[in-house]
């Protein structure tokens, strides 16, 4: 018998083959051949599209020399174009939850040895999320007798649509932002505060006391972890000088010594600990693992969501998503640099690529999070952020203006 | 531009709304009376949920509405700093000292005590 990689001696006792290593097997060949050959494709195919903005700034202004030579005024004409892409900003959340579903349970379900979803879709479940998504939509509603009837489906609209409309100011890549104003750090946590409502209002109209404590319990962690995520923005804003969310990513373009990128996190200190506080605080913000009390299963049933069925449960969860995605983007671009490269010499790769790409891998850390720390009790997460969170933002603030007042000139 | 953020936010809620809309006109409704019970581990629910609560999310919700204050405070000097002098910097940071005096304060008299 071989002696296995992950079971050793007598101490098996799963019915599974053991193998020397991975790669023996002709299926994990296949598969590792094909995870390379797909990698490969993706780049190539990013590499062709190029910059968006490149392909789509010719084509806009064809079109409006074309449409101002019919007479039209160019106020209709841009007002057309706001339109079309506030329709495509608009599916940016709802792509985003069907990936984001479908990844996270195989990645759960791949970190926990299983398969996840296998068949709808023929290849990996790809279609799993748009088939329960499909279903929900489908699904009998059915809302307790003892509940305030108008409040409980006002509640699923007031979550979701702050969710969607947090995208405007938030950047995907060089000129790729739907409304690029100078205020869009403070539009996005001011919009995004706005779903806390949602979620009192569906844990008081349920009539169910599970609901109600979960709803509360939202809205206070929610609304303590919004002062330590703020307040570890300011030193990026400090180091930036600007509150608009495309001029910070485009800040921290160019390279130190010729290799180390300027990325705000390779800041000595000030920059690991402000992102450090971000990441925990956005983690907190989106009611995930590790900080999901209001949705314990183990203590509050489904927490908030408890009463809500079809349709009405799925919107809690895509507004959930759409924070994940925001949040992603905003590390993204405030820490990890945006849209510039890693290396000088993987500037080939445009810049949404890499914005959308470092997005994706805080969303991936996200998933990975929730198997790797357990629950916290109500009270030690209270306590983490007011009595070790805060008071770190404080002295990081501190940190950053002695930083600016002093060190900056040494560097330059 | 900013005509483009309230086109974003009438699509938002639009796209909520008509969401609902739709599942209502598409989702059958069965009646059954135990089906409308609130669920709670499946035993009757008894009393009233909506009773007086714990006072300690008036407290957090208070202390948030502070803090938040004094962030909107900071954002406009964050964005000044890098052409600032030093008084100008030692000037938040005694504003600074004074919210964490308020904020000991609060850490003393209990206030961040969750029961």
């Amino acid at each position: 018998m071989k002696t296995g990689r992950l079971l050793t001696g007598t101490q098996r006792n799963w019915p599974t083959e053991l193998w020397e290593s991975p790669l023996s097997l002709p299926t994990y060949r296949r598969a590792f051949f094909l995870l390379i050959m797909l990698g490969l494709g993706g780049l190539a195919s990013v590499w062709f599209i190029g910059e968006i903005s490149d392909r789509i700034n010719p084509l806009y202004d064809f079109a409006k020399t074309y449409l101002e030579g019919l007479g039209i005024p160019l106020f209709l004409i841009q007002l057309a174009w706001t339109i079309i892409k506030a329709g495509i900003l608009l599916m940016v959340p709802v792509v985003n939850a069907i990936c984001v579903v479908w990844w996270e349970r195989k990645i759960s379900a791949h970190m926990q040895s299983r398969l996840g979803p296998m068949y709808v879709g023929g290849w990996h479940g790809w279609l799993q999320t748009i088939a329960d998504s499909i279903k929900l939509l489908l699904k009998e509603d059915i809302t307790p007798n003892l509940a305030d009837k108008k409040i409980h489906l006002l509640a699923t609209a007031v979550a979701l649509a702050p969710a969607i409309a947090a995208f405007a100011p938030v950047s995907f890549g060089k000129e790729l932002v739907y409304a690029d104003i100078d205020i869009g750090i403070l539009y996005v946590f001011a919009v995004s505060g706005i779903s806390v409502f949602g979620i009192i209002m569906a844990g008081w109209a349920s009539a169910n006391k599970y609901s109600m404590l979960g709803g509360l319990r939202a809205a206070a962690q929610m609304v303590s972890y919004e002062i330590p995520r703020t307040f570890s923005v300011v030193p990026v804003i400090m180091l930036c000088g600007t509150l608009n969310i495309a001029a910070i990513a485009e800040a921290q373009s160019g390279y130190l010594f010729g290799f180390l990128p300027r990325w705000f996190i390779f800041y000595p200190v000030v920059g690991q600990i402000a992102f450090i506080v971000f990441l925990i605080a956005s983690v907190a913000e989106t009611n995930r693992v590790p900080f999901d009390i209001p949705e314990a299963e183990s203590e509050l049933v489904a927490g908030f969501s408890t009463e809500y069925s079809g349709i009405k449960f799925s919107m809690f969860f895509l507004a959930e998503y759409s924070y994940v995605l925001i949040s992603a983007l905003l590390i993204s671009a405030f820490f990890l640099g945006g849209g510039s490269p890693l290396l000088p010499s993987l500037s080939f790769i445009p810049s949404w690529a890499w914005f959308i790409g470092k997005a994706l891998f805080i969303i991936f850390c996200f998933l990975w999070f929730r198997w790797t720390f357990p629950r916290f009790r109500v009270d030690r997460l209270m306590d983490f952020n007011w009595k070790f969170l805060f008071p770190l933002t404080l002295i990081n603030i501190l940190l950053a203006g002695i930083w600016s007042a002093e060190i900056k000139h040494m560097v330059k | 531009m900013y005509l483009s953020i309230l086109i974003l936010s009438v699509f938002a809620v639009a796209f909520a709304l008509i969401t609902l809309l739709l599942s209502y006109l598409l989702r059958p409704k069965v009646e059954d009376a135990l089906k409308r019970e609130v669920y709670e581990c499946g035993i009757e629910a008894t009393g009233d949920t909506r009773i007086k609560t714990n006072f300690r999310f008036y407290t957090f919700a208070l202390l948030f509405v502070i803090f938040d204050l004094e962030v909107l405070y900071l954002f406009p000097w964050a964005v000044v700093v890098k052409s600032a002098n030093a008084a100008i910097i030692a000037e938040m940071f005694v504003f600074i000292g004074i919210i964490a005096v308020g904020f000991v304060y609060a850490w003393k008299k209990g206030a961040l005590k969750w029961e």
